[in-house]
Parts: C-alpha cells; structure tokens; sequence
C-alpha cells in the first residue's frame, strides 16, 4: 500500500486544508530521534512535546486532518497546531465558559442545556457560598454563565460556577432582561480575541451589558429594548460584514 | 419506496465508512437530503452533496467523498455525468464512491450488466474525474474562509 505523501506542515501554516490531508512535522519533533539529544545551538527546535489542536489527529509519521478549515501555529512552548473552522455546533470542551438554560430541577442537581448533544448537570453546591443550608435561588429558564469540569466524548458534561479557588469570577446566573441569542462559533472566537475592534466600536455607541458563551449564545442587555435589539442585528451581521461595512452602519447609527 | 432505500443505504455505508465516529459515541447523526431537481446523475449527486454538507457542519472525517457516475453506451464507449436521457440509452450505468486519500473506492453499484474489463475502465475514468471534483471542494473551501 503506498504511503501518501503529506506535505510540510509548516508550509500549509495560513492555508486552507481539507480532510485527508496529511501533515508532516519537521523532524525534530520525532521523540526517538538519535543523536539529537546532544543540541548544543540555542535557536534550533522549541523545547517539549508538540501539540495537536482541535481539527487534528496524530497518524504514524505525522498529523491527519479531520476538519477543514485555516491551519493555525504556535511556536510557543513546544508548538502547537490546530485547525480554525468554523462551525454552529457547540462539542463540550473541559474548561470552556459557556451560557446555558436551565431546563430541569432534579433533586440536587439541575439540568442545562448548552447546544451539546447531551444536557450538562450542574449541582447546587458549585456556586459560590452555597452551602445545603442556604441554596442558590435558580428557577426552570434561568439562563446560567458557567465553565465545564468534566466534559469528554464519555461522560454527562458537569458545569460549575466557581473557579478552582472557590471564587465564581464573573460566573453564576444571568440577570434578570436581556436578550440571549446564537451565533456561530467562529464569531465568539473573534469576539473574545483581545483588543476586539467590534466590542470597542459598539461600546462607543451605547452602554450595555454582554455576556459570550463558547458554545455560541450571546446575550445582550442596553437600557432600552430598542437599543438592545439594535446591538443583537449588529453583533449578527457582524459575521458577514467587512471592517468597511460594519464602520459605515455604525456611523449611521450613531449620526441618529 | 425501495430505490430510496437503497439509496440510503448506499449513501450511509459511504458516510460511515468516512466519518470519526468514535469521537460521538451514543449520538445518531442525521443527514438529510432534499431533491430540487433530478437531471440525471442523482446518486453521484446526492453523494457530492453529503460530503460538502458534512465538511461544512464540523464533523470530523479521515477522508473526503466524491461520487462520480459513469454510463456505458451500446457501442462500449464510457460517458461520465450522464444526463437522465443518456442514463436510458445506455446499456449499464455505475456509480463509485471515491475517497480522496489514494483515490480509494468507497461504494461501487451497477445497474445493468457489464464485463469486468469495462467495469475497469469505468473505474479508471471515474477517479481521474475525481480529482476535479476535490479540486473544486477544495476551491469553495479556499473562497469562504478567505471571506472572513
């Protein structure tokens, strides 16, 4: 059986990949490599083990891909590689803060739904200063900020709402008004980079309140109805709108 | 009926043989497809379809799919992509599967009778039009990320 010959994985590094496509790392990543061990240049080959992103599998001699999108890399702390694609359906990631919607009570325990394919269990003990004397006051259809504990292909996903210092740092339920919405993930992705121009130029234009979940659910709350309706289209029709455009609506809105 | 069927059959080995399910055990994924207009070619069609609707929902692959349909005329000649007249003059119609990763076949049906050299043959053309159609997946995929 022929091998298929992959190409350089630095090289696709910015392209687009499909499935199939077969990625060889260069070949200081081989752990078994002899005569590499003795490295006596400083700028040669990251130290540690690479790491192979979402998008990615590891196959004999190098990384298959398993989704398509654009090839990402980082060369800190050993490396890593990922696939950036762009999805709407949420896959449960330890870790990840995420809005869900509370849709059962079930003794200790409540039910959410986070867009995953199963519902994630939160009990009523991971919020902060609750003790089973004094339980948190959380109703069917409260909307909840929280991050995943557990959350593989195995297990019920298990969400919490405190930190690993006991402290919830933003996390617990989601006030009262406001507007909960879906988007794709790539969009909450841009949004949460640092220095997001398009949170800059909507704050400039009304005081609100905002909420971004991993799993695709934003929720928006201004003074008014109307300018909350007004930031939701924005933030929708920010996925296809150029910098150019989305300037241009603003301004428009602004000059009203 | 039983030509959907069995057309559903054909379309869920394909899929099952590419998709990672072992990343979303205790799930069922669904695909449905909606046939706008038949011109000929539906199997190959619907297969083109179901590859490009799962890159695009995130689902994990190992490989990408093509279906590629080859009708035999009665003068032993191979035309590719037969139209739905073309598909009742000829003598045998086969459709194939193939796999982007060494043009490997996925699913191969027949509806009329031929001899294993032609089959071959069919087989030859059909993963040399194969490669056109990954380029052309390869093409829409370049255009909507270079969008964003």
């Amino acid at each position: 059986m022929a091998a298929e010959s992959g190409t350089a994985a630095e090289a696709l590094v910015g392209q687009v990949v499909l499935p199939g496509d077969l990625l060889l790392l260069p070949a200081h990543y081989d752990e078994d490599a002899e005569g590499e061990r003795l490295r006596l240049s400083a700028g040669g080959a990251p130290q540690g083990r690479l790491l192979c992103g979402p998008g990615l599998r590891r196959c004999g001699a190098g990384l298959l891909v398993t989704k398509c999108g654009l090839l990402r890399h980082r060369p800190a702390g050993g490396g890593a590689f990922w696939v950036d694609s762009q999805q709407k359906r949420y896959v449960p990631v330890k870790g990840d803060h995420v809005i869900g919607i509370v849709t059962a009570k079930a003794g200790d325990v409540f039910r959410l739904d986070v867009g995953g394919s199963e519902p994630a269990s939160l009990s009523y003990l991971a919020f902060e200063g609750a003790t089973k004397r004094n339980r948190p006051n959380v109703q069917v259809g409260d909307l909840i900020y929280g991050q995943f504990l557990v959350a593989n292909k195995d297990m019920e996903p298990e969400m919490v709402c405190i930190d690993s210092s006991g402290k919830s740092s933003g996390m617990g339920i989601i006030g009262q008004d406001g507007f909960l919405f879906k988007v794709s993930l790539g969009l909450i992705r841009k949004l949460l980079a640092p220095k997001c121009e398009i949170i800059q130029e909507l704050s400039q234009l009304y005081p609100f309140e905002l909420v971004l979940g991993m799993n695709g659910r934003i929720w928006v709350k201004a003074k008014t109805v109307q300018q909350t309706l007004i930031i939701v289209n924005i933030l929708e029709a920010c996925e296809y709108m150029s910098a150019e455009q989305r300037k241009q609506a603003l301004a428009k809105l602004s000059g009203n | 009926g039983v030509l959907e069927r069995s057309r559903e059959q054909l379309l869920r080995q394909t899929c099952e043989a590419v998709v990672l399910g072992a990343l979303h055990p205790r799930t069922a994924i669904t695909l449905v497809l909606q046939v706008l207009s038949d011109a000929g070619s539906l199997l190959s069609c619907c297969l083109n379809a179901a590859c490009m609707a799962l890159l695009d929902g995130g689902l994990p692959l190992a490989t990408l799919f093509c279906g590629v349909t080859c009708a035999l005329q009665p003068d032993g000649s191979v035309l590719l992509d037969p139209t739905a007249r073309q598909e009742q003059e000829a003598r045998a119609i086969l459709t194939f599967a193939i796999g982007s990763s060494e043009r490997k076949v996925l699913m191969a049906t027949t509806k009329g009778s031929c001899s294993v050299e032609e089959m071959q043959q069919c087989l030859a053309a059909a993963q040399g039009a194969a490669d056109t159609i990954f380029q052309f997946y390869r093409d829409s995929v370049r255009r909507r990320y270079c969008k964003s």
